[in-house]
């Protein structure tokens, strides 16, 4: 059964009709939104719209359906993005989707994930309540920090109606450079070079065979050739730099911000440098890119996942599968390590006593 | 059992944990305790213990947790909000001493430390590679991560940094309830839901953090802090709305009215133009190439804003005697006037002009000075009421002063606090921000992970908790009916 509310009074009335919900935004996430047996879906694209956005406050408001990519339009003709660069854009990915799901990508290096862009939240909890969460203005102290909580909650929490973000300028002007590296090793210690060094990057990705680095820098159009200049300078000689602008570089990130690897399981998995070459010692062959100086992995995992999700516990590591494979029939999305502690199970309980978003 | 034997009991099982000397329960000892940068509000806390170790506070908070009696973690106690003011006969726990670095990893730009290590130190020990920490509250020569942890403490670089809880990557925990928990981890990047980011802020409500994992950045290349006087807060404003609409994102913005000025430059000499009504410092840092081209842009901005002065720091020491007399400015004010009240309502940027101007007419209403310092980038007031608690019903003006401020914060669609948090101060105010559903969620939370409300009891939350386990008699301002501590 689905169910499309398209306001939040029918959404709240819906909830208590059914035992169990999950629900769903874009879809562009399958391993997330394909209900189990017993779960009803709540198909969240009937509350859709930006509700407040004036580009002098950095702060946008919307509701949780809003596709991304009405919302990416709406900034980029104020020249604002969401720096926390959301993946799944043109799979019609929703707001509400992406902070559940907790995505970001590559930009993220610059000022943060969506866990440090999102404001405010309202949402309708297990009983069916409308709580708001946070606020509208881009600092503030108030309350428990409930945005903050939903990010990656998967809906296990309540279903989110309406968002706030802090959005940002875009640079001016950009500029991709695409560093080759002789070993995975030595992009390692670059990536450790770079990311500790004053050269501020938007994006700090590596791919780790062939070894590359992959760097964004931006801003005043003015600076950038003395900037790429210096980190040149940084780099050494020695090395083969391929370098993209203007509509290649456009078409480049539209690309990699599409996660569109082939067959086989998209995986996130949230790590740190230091992690990778252990862990890339028992990968095989694969598409896979580590974004923000080695924070974030994301990869597609040909094979069982039940092998994948050893591997990561053997890493103490954990992972959520995104989409892709039989990823629908999973037990459950999460794999590796179970970080679950007391304090999350009392928290859970108190937003959904009767586990109506339990998996 | 009586409550006297029960705190009897609950003493003695203290004194089994603690030695002597970190185990106070002498008035005079306890003294000091009773209030934090919030003087307005006194308890008395039955004990004051100082574990030296994480497996000493979790005892202390089991031992708490057994006896039922309420507790409250400190560190410096520069609480604005009365964040860490007792709960009248529970146990205050203090942290200073819990202060090591445990860990600095340079590479992975982390540091590991406790509850009780000093802001400052952290970007000190972090110094050496080129790394600091961000968060700067003005109080950070003193101020602990755990207390700056429990509160989500700001400073004047939030609008491009964000606050604490977008510094912190993890934390180990022990609950009210005694059980120890690990939320986050090393990693930018988590798992949801973000436990960590709901537990950061919670304003000591959820348990006390024990061990606290930091994040990093590299120190910026280059710094151009520019000072502008105007002859007009509104001027001064407006400037700060033209340097975001320019598409600069500054690493702070601040402005200091007239009043705030004199004190400032009574205290420490930072030689600001003493006769501007206002003052605005921009502060832009990053890649030295980057920094000239913006500094470039900013000034066009600035002066086409008609400052009638215009100052550059030209070195890393110019730079500090800006930042100096800013920082300085909260305990500046102290030269002015006996006492003040300071609130950091944040109002959204385009609507700073309206709330100035509405403060300045409360504050003749009211026939109260108030001083203005604050952080104008991310729209936080800092409006410093003046008062003399000597005069009989000034505190009671300053109070109602300060609450129609607050109203007029969220009217105009911002917030109570931006930064100091809810405490004791503002927790009636909650309500004027939240529906009752709301602070019924939160409460709900709150009684999941502590069911007998015993985690700082009293604080955020409108209307309290549960009684106090025994009562000392009320403060004489309660008394007089000016605090209310329920």
């Amino acid at each position: 059964m689905t169910l499309r509310p398209t306001t939040v009074q029918e959404l709240q009335e819906a909830i208590p009709t059914q035992e169990r919900w999950l629900p769903r935004g874009g879809g562009s996430k399958p391993a997330l939104s394909t209900p189990r047996a017993g779960q009803a879906v709540l198909d969240m694209t009937g509350l859709r719209g930006v509700l407040e956005y004036d580009p002098g406050e950095f702060v946008l408001v919307a509701q949780a359906g809003t596709p991304l990519i009405e919302v990416e339009g709406l900034l980029a003709q104020h020249g604002q993005y969401l720096p926390f660069d959301p993946p799944f854009v043109e799979a019609g990915a929703t707001l509400g989707g992406t902070v559940a799901a907790g995505l970001s990508g590559p930009l993220r290096q610059r000022y943060g994930g969506v866990r440090d862009f999102i404001l405010g939240v309202k949402f309708v909890d297990g009983e069916g309540n409308l709580i708001k969460g946070g606020g509208k203005v881009v600092k503030n102290a108030a309350g428990f920090d409930l945005p903050k909580l939903m990010v990656g909650s998967l809906g296990r929490l309540g279903v989110l109606t309406e968002v706030a973000f802090k959005v940002f300028p875009f640079p001016k002007a950009t500029v991709t450079l695409r560093v080759s590296l002789g070993s995975l090793e030595e992009a390692i210690q670059t990536l450790y070079a770079l990311a500790c060094s004053p050269f501020e990057f938007y994006t700090l990705d590596l791919e780790p065979s062939p070894a590359r680095l992959i760097l964004r820098v931006g801003g005043l159009g003015q600076a950038l050739p003395l900037r790429i200049e210096r980190i040149l300078g940084f780099l050494g000689t020695s090395r083969a730099v391929e370098r993209l602008e203007g509509e290649p570089e456009r078409q480049y990130w539209r690309e990699i911000g599409q996660l569109q690897w082939g067959a086989g399981h998209l995986v996130k998995v949230p790590i740190t440098a230091k992690q990778i070459s252990a862990l890339e010692a028992r990968l095989p062959m694969g598409e896979r890119r580590y974004l923000s100086a080695g924070n974030l992995l994301y990869l597609r995992w040909p094979g069982e996942i039940a092998q994948l999700d050893q591997l990561l516990r053997s890493q103490g590591l954990s992972g959520l599968v995104l989409g892709g494979g039989e990823a629908a029939h999973l037990e459950s999305p999460r794999i590796g390590v179970d970080c679950s502690q007391a304090f999350g199970h009392r928290v859970t309980q108190a937003l959904d006593p009767l586990s109506r978003f339990a998996p | 059992m009586t409550a006297s034997a029960t705190l009897a009991e609950l003493l003695a099982d203290l004194a089994r944990i603690l030695p002597k000397e970190r185990f106070l329960t002498e008035a005079a000892q306890l003294a000091p305790y009773e209030s934090d940068a919030l003087t307005a509000f006194r308890a008395r806390p039955c004990a004051v213990v100082l574990p030296q170790t994480s497996e000493e506070v979790v005892e202390i908070v089991r031992t708490c947790a057994r006896h039922k009696v309420p507790f409250t973690a400190r560190g410096s106690g520069t609480s604005l909000s009365g964040g860490s003011l007792p709960v009248e006969g529970g146990v205050v726990i203090g942290l200073n001493r819990l202060n090591r670095l445990l860990r600095l990893d340079p590479n992975e730009r982390i540091a590991v430390v406790q509850p009780g290590h000093i802001n400052l130190r952290v970007s000190d020990a972090a110094a050496p590679y080129g790394l600091y920490y961000a968060p700067d509250p003005s109080s950070q020569p003193v101020s602990t991560i755990g207390g700056n942890l429990a509160f989500n403490s700001g400073g004047a670089h939030c609008l491009k940094y964000g606050m604490t809880s977008n510094h912190v990557l993890g934390a180990k925990v022990v609950l009210p309830t005694g059980e120890v928990v690990e939320l986050g981890g090393e990693s930018l990047e988590g798992l949801g839901p973000d436990w960590l980011g709901l537990f950061v802020g919670s304003e000591g409500l959820m348990g006390i953090a024990l061990e606290v994992t930091l994040r990093l950045l590299p120190k910026p290349e280059k710094y151009h802090t520019l000072l502008a006087a105007y002859d007009a807060l509104e001027k001064a404003g407006d400037a700060v709305a033209a340097v975001v609409a320019s598409g600069l994102l500054p690493g702070a913005m601040e402005i200091m009215d007239n009043l705030a000025i004199e004190a400032a430059e009574a205290a420490v000499h930072a030689g600001y133009p003493t006769a501007a009504r206002a003052l605005l410092i921009v502060e832009l840092e990053g890649e030295a190439p980057q920094v000239e081209a913006e500094a470039e842009q900013l000034s066009r901005v600035i002066e086409r804003s008609g400052p009638y002065e215009v100052r550059v720091a030209r070195d890393a020491e110019e730079r500090m005697k800006i930042w100096k007399g800013r920082k300085a400015a909260f305990s500046a004010v102290g030269r002015l006037s006996p006492d003040y009240i300071v609130q950091d309502g944040v109002v959204p940027r385009s609507k700073l002009g309206r709330a100035l101007a509405e403060i300045e007419r409360l504050s003749q209403e009211h026939g109260l000075r108030v001083a203005n310092v604050f952080h104008a980038g991310d729209g936080n007031l800092h409006p410093l009421i003046l008062y003399d608690g000597k005069v009989p019903g000034e505190l009671e003006r300053g109070e109602r002063l300060a609450g129609e401020i607050l109203r007029m914060c969220v009217r105009l669609g911002g917030t109570i606090t931006g930064e100091h948090g809810v405490g004791m101060e503002k927790k009636e105010y909650m309500p004027e921000m939240f529906a009752e559903a709301d602070l019924e969620a939160m409460r709900r939370i709150r009684r999941a992970v502590d069911p007998l409300e015993l985690s700082n009891r009293g604080k955020m939350f409108p209307g309290g908790e549960a009684p106090a386990v025994t009562a000392h008699g009320a403060h004489p301002l309660e008394q007089a009916g000016v605090i209310s501590r329920e």
